[in-house]
């Protein structure tokens, strides 16, 4: 059977995106605390999955941004030099953007708070409702974090208990240990 | 309507080998790359999503029409209105809309974009005896329609 070799494939996935005819693009960035499925708009990073099941989120991106969902490495770039540089201890802050807007106002007024917790620093999630300017909505900002579409770069792992602990993570505890340790924000 | 990634991956190495069977493989590759392309741009607004492979190539049956009139422009296309006394495509099309999705697609792939009945087959599922058969009933019911 004839079937398109790989570096044909990459010449149209690398096209349909340089004609800015997708709605999103995605692919996958290999990071120490596994494999990351990224997407982005035509307006900045969109997505950050980890465990991604890559049928059902390629379905999940349909349904949120668009049909036109391709895999294709090109918008990725950007993310995937920064993510590097994260893990390596290279960068300590993220210089992407972002695409925040089909998130609820308040999920986005928090996420704009959360993205202000400097590396290596960890607020509990009363504070961070605070910054927000709703003092008691300390679960609300829990359910924010929790649904957070772009963890590591919106830094949810700062965000911990009022008694010190780690509380919880989309990504899995272990994960969240791992970003504080890397950022010395753990010992 | 599934995914595009879907999409292309279901139908890229078909729709590449039927390109590569009309054109050679050196033309097969700007041609593959166009009709995904054009595929893209058309995508958000198909209408139907049953037919998706059909689709797929009649973007790449017409683009290898385009491509032959493009570098062999004194070649005459076969006069569709004299050949095996078919009817002239050109005055049934506006009825092809009526027939049912596989006759429709049969008609128009073989009398708007020749492709020939395997590939015709391969488009609708199936192979080139049910095509031949879809398309001639099509057309035996745009014949009774258009009296």
């Amino acid at each position: 059977m004839t079937t398109v070799s790989p570096d044909l494939d990459r010449r149209f996935r690398d096209a349909a995106a340089r004609d800015n005819l997708l709605d999103v693009a995605y692919d996958f960035v290999d990071s120490p605390i596994g494999t990351l499925l990224v997407a982005a708009t035509e307006r900045g990073l969109a997505r950050i999955e980890y465990d991604a099941e890559p049928e059902r989120e390629v379905e999940r991106l349909a349904r949120t941004f668009g049909v036109r969902v391709l895999r294709s490495p090109a918008p990725i770039d950007e993310t995937r030099r920064e993510l590097d540089e994260y893990f390596d201890g290279k960068r300590r802050a993220f210089d992407l953007p972002l695409d925040l807007t089909l998130l609820a106002d308040f999920n986005r007024l928090v996420l704009r708070q959360l993205a202000r917790v400097p590396y290596g620093e960890v607020v509990t999630y009363g504070e961070l409702a605070a910054r927000a300017a709703r003092p008691r909505a300390a679960r609300a900002v829990g359910t924010v974090m929790n649904r957070n579409p772009l963890p590591i770069v919106l830094p949810c792992h700062r965000v911990i208990g009022a008694n010190g602990k780690l509380v919880g993570y989309g990504g899995g505890l272990e994960r969240k240990e791992a970003l504080l340790r890397l950022e010395g924000a753990l010992l | 309507m599934p995914p595009f990634e879907r999409f292309y991956e279901q139908h890229r190495n078909e729709v590449y080998a039927f390109l590569v069977r009309r054109l050679g493989r050196d033309r097969a590759e700007d041609a593959f790359q166009e009709t995904f392309l054009r595929a893209l741009r058309a995508y958000p607004n198909l209408r139907h999503t049953e037919h998706l492979r059909a689709w797929a190539f009649t973007i790449a049956g017409r683009i290898v029409i385009d491509e032959h009139r493009r570098t062999r422009p004194e070649a005459e296309l076969p006069d569709l209105a004299t050949e095996d006394g078919r009817p002239a495509f050109a005055e049934l099309e506006h009825l092809a809309d009526q027939l049912p999705p596989t006759e429709r697609a049969a008609v128009v792939l073989r009398y708007g974009y020749e492709l020939d009945y395997a590939d015709i087959g391969a488009a609708l599922g199936s192979n080139a005896t049910a095509a031949r058969q879809a398309a001639s009933s099509g057309i035996r019911r745009l014949r009774k329609e258009s009296k």
